[in-house]
């Protein structure tokens, strides 16, 4: 007997967990030509070891027992989006995906199309016969006007189902692939252009040109419930009808390679992250009078760069430090808060339920956080807080015209760093003014001359 | 080298140093600094970055990345880390090592972006379908968030499985200082079972289909060991544990509250101690019962009582049926958290 040449298959199907040389494949199914076709292509290229298949679940779920190369078994409808991840993961191999209808076009749709749209680097070989094969002939997006399903008894009925979905003029919408096209498996002329094709996509995987699909229309006489040649009849006359052959975009001679704009590179995570100025690590100091701050005000008022600032004094100083805002919506508008603690131990509780410290830019904040305020401790308040409520027994409440002396020195912005100049005059930080001084310095790393302006400024509204 | 950080940064610091090369994710809050520095940090040291279409495709991205045998990671919240389930369960069933962060928000739905800790069912003893286990670990500050994050990739090479990062929005959104690891680690090599697309891995299979029950049952079985075998992994910490005659057994943000309670009962002569586990799968069951033997045991927690109710049956577990049966709770959900004055009231109550 003579044996036929399995080009990029095993000749036997360990991986299956039997020693067979039979597919699961149904008689007259496209899916058994199609699985040749891609391993001919694939050995013919001389790619299997470069090669990285991703295979779908449907009837493709096992091609892995065929193909000769390395698979990666998908979840349904994911093939498109662990192809992402391999070809990001392993750019110098040939990543391939296999994906059927219900695959591709129902539940990976977004998958597939997004991925198409960012012009992954990976081949997607996408096999349409018109239906579910594997769980029982359901309708597909791809399913014809009328056609009989086991979900669409009575035909499908576009009023209550749509219309076939076209994946390749959906597809062609894109700018990033490369590669466009429909072929069939339905008769011998039609597999010669397919074999065509699927080369194509293999090529362009090789040569690094982009993103491709194919879509190959293919018969599935088991659900059509059609022996073979109609099956195959049904291909050419019914399907084609819907889904027209041909080359939708084919870019691989014209497409520069691609390039991506340079950005600043570093050699290694120590590079990346080093300071310019040594950071020098907290020290423990059991003596030093753990502080818990909190800052509130309009979102814009700057105060979470206020309370940032005073994080940054403490971390100078060496004193264990956490920052906290506000976060969420709220930070978009409205009011904003945050929270600091400055401790001579490392920090337990990150929350501040009663701070040593209050300052409110706002009366929403100094009525939301007055009464917490540790007996003792101190509220500072800008004189534009009307303060209708009077703060708990025992707590030091200051007025202090914040965003008037912002305005009076023409830099309205500037409000937060007046009440810096409370927060230092009053010295209730437990930190050094010098250290408030470089915090604040420090906060305009990015625009040094406001950084001096704003320390002039601190030391000028020290002086109310 | 030291650096003044957002918690979520230090997440991105700490899976640098790591080896981790593939960054894949979906913005949400309160996780969406991870992102952001993945954004920046991985291009510039020539690593990847992709903002994928949305959750269910970041987890099987990551499905993808580490098939080929490479480290990487996402990091999400509540409802994104609902919808990577699926995907774990199949880095889990393919046993690929992967990292996936949850800075836990509050729920159920869309709840709101504020702290919580309800994600714990999933995060600890698997969200998604089937058997299976992650290796999961409690971060409670900023340095942490950094070195359990390199923790995490230890783990889920060393048992190939993938090891979820739990933490909470609070957490997330802090600014403490960390100190960066002194070296980066070296990437492990996977081809013995990778696809790298390389001669030496073609015949490599990645794959979590067992057509065949028994052979399923089999793989089941295999999962099984190798989770038992994780428990020597396990990771805790104790603190005035050693006189205590009350326990506060917390983890995450909640131990950090927790130890300011034990600080402050001290204070008023109640001798406090805490229990943290640092891993919470594996469970430090042998650890807790040791240090919770014959005494109270209080939790501090931000979810229902999922927490606790884990607490209770690692105790009895562990032969303190009697703990166990006594084990008392204190929680917030919502986004609110457990105050100290509240927690120091608590415990006081139970003396």
């Amino acid at each position: 007997m003579a044996t036929i040449e399995q080009k990029g298959m095993y000749k036997v199907f360990p991986r299956s967990g039997k020693n067979v040389s039979f597919t699961h494949y149904c008689p007259g199914c496209g899916h058994g030509i199609i699985n040749k076709l891609i391993a001919e292509a694939c050995a013919e290229l001389g790619l299997q070891d470069k090669t990285i298949f991703v295979d779908p679940v449907g009837c493709g779920v096992f091609t892995y027992y065929y193909w000769d190369a390395a698979h990666i078994s998908a979840a349904h409808g994911r093939a498109s989006a662990v192809a992402t991840g391999s070809c990001r993961a392993r750019p110098d191999a040939v990543n391939i995906a296999y994906q059927g209808d219900g695959d591709l076009g129902a539940i990976g749709f977004n998958n597939a199309f997004q991925a198409a749209s960012r012009g992954e680097n990976f081949g997607c070989i996408f096999v349409n016969n018109s239906l579910y094969g594997m769980t029982g002939g359901q309708m597909a997006p791809t399913t014809l006007d009328g056609e009989t399903t086991t979900t669409t008894p009575f035909g499908r009925d576009p009023a209550l189902t749509g219309y076939p979905l076209h994946v390749c003029e959906v597809f062609n919408q894109l700018k990033a692939p490369v590669y466009i096209a429909r072929v069939s498996v339905a008769d011998t002329k039609r597999i010669m252009q397919a074999k065509q094709a699927i080369r194509k996509v293999f090529e362009i995987q090789r040569d690094k040109k982009g993103y491709a699909i194919l879509e190959i229309l293919a018969p599935c006489p088991t659900n059509l419930r059609m022996n073979a040649e109609k099956a195959a009849q049904f291909c050419i006359n019914e399907m084609e009808k819907e889904f027209p052959l041909g080359t939708f975009r084919d870019e691989t001679a014209t497409r520069p390679a691609r390039e991506v704009r340079p950005i600043p590179q570093c050699a290694s995570c120590a590079e990346l992250f080093a300071e310019k100025t040594a950071i020098p690590a907290a020290v423990t100091d059991p003596a030093f009078a753990e502080k818990r701050f909190k800052f509130a005000g309009y979102g814009g008022q700057g105060i979470l760069s206020l309370g940032l600032t005073v994080a940054e004094a403490a971390r100078l100083e060496r004193r264990h430090t956490l920052w906290f805002p506000s976060y969420g919506p709220e930070q978009r508008g409205g009011s904003a808060n945050c929270s600091v603690v400055v401790s001579g131990t490392p920090i337990g509780s990150p929350t501040v339920e009663h701070p040593d410290v209050l300052v409110c830019m706002n009366q929403p904040s100094y009525e939301r956080f007055a009464q917490d305020v540790k007996k003792g401790g101190l509220i500072i308040v800008d004189e534009t807080v009307p303060v209708h409520v009077q703060p708990p027994e025992g707590v030091q409440l200051v007025v202090w015209p914040a965003i008037r002396l912002a305005e009076e020195f023409g830099v309205p912005k500037a409000a937060n760093t007046m009440m810096l100049a409370a927060l230092k005059k009053l010295n209730c930080t437990g930190l050094s003014g010098d250290s408030l001084e470089e915090a604040l310095v420090a906060s305009f790393k990015k625009k040094p001359e406001l950084g001096e302006k704003n320390k002039q400024l601190l030391r000028q509204a020290e002086q109310m | 080298m030291t650096k003044f950080v957002k918690s979520n940064e230090a997440v991105v610091m700490g899976a640098l140093y790591a080896g981790c090369d593939l960054y894949f994710g979906y913005p949400i809050t309160p996780a969406s600094e991870i992102a952001h520095g993945a954004a920046k940090w991985f291009p510039m040291l020539g690593r990847t970055f992709v903002q994928a279409e949305c959750e269910t495709a970041s987890v099987n991205m990551m499905f993808g990345a580490a098939a080929a045998g490479k480290l990487c990671m996402t990091a999400t919240s509540g409802p994104g880390f609902s919808l990577m389930q699926e995907g774990i369960s199949y880095l889990a069933g393919a046993e690929l090592p992967a990292v996936v962060v949850d800075v836990n928000r509050a729920g159920p739905g869309l709840g709101n972006v504020y702290p919580e800790q309800s994600d714990y069912t999933p995060a600890v003893k698997g969200g998604g379908h089937g058997n299976y286990q992650t290796f999961t670990l409690a971060p409670a500050n900023a340095q942490e968030m950094c070195d359990l994050t390199i923790k995490a990739f230890e783990m889920a090479a060393k048992w190939r499985t993938p090891a979820i990062v739990f933490a909470d929005g609070l957490q997330g959104q802090m600014m403490e200082t960390v100190k960066l690891p002194e070296a980066e680690s070296p990437r492990p090599d996977f081809s013995a079972w990778a696809a790298q697309g390389e001669p030496k891995t073609r015949e490599n299979l990645v794959k979590s289909i067992f057509l065949d029950a028994a052979a399923q049952e089999k793989f089941n079985e295999y999962l099984q060991e190798k989770y038992a075998k994780m428990a020597a992994d396990a990771m805790s910490e104790t603190y005035l544990a050693d006189d205590a005659d009350l326990m506060i057994v917390a983890f995450g943000i909640g131990s950090r509250i927790a130890r300011t309670t034990a600080e402050e009962l001290r204070k008023v002569g109640i001798k406090a101690g805490c229990f943290r586990p640092i891993s919470l799968n594996p469970f430090p069951r042998e650890a807790l019962a040791a240090s919770c033997k014959g005494k109270k045991v209080l939790t501090i927690e931000l979810d229902a009582g999922q927490f606790a109710d884990d607490v209770r049956l690692n105790l009895a577990k562990a032969g303190c049926g009697a703990e166990a049966a006594s084990v008392k709770m204190l929680h917030r959900m919502g986004g609110e958290v457990v105050s100290v004055d509240a927690a120091v009231a608590a415990a006081k109550e139970m003396l």
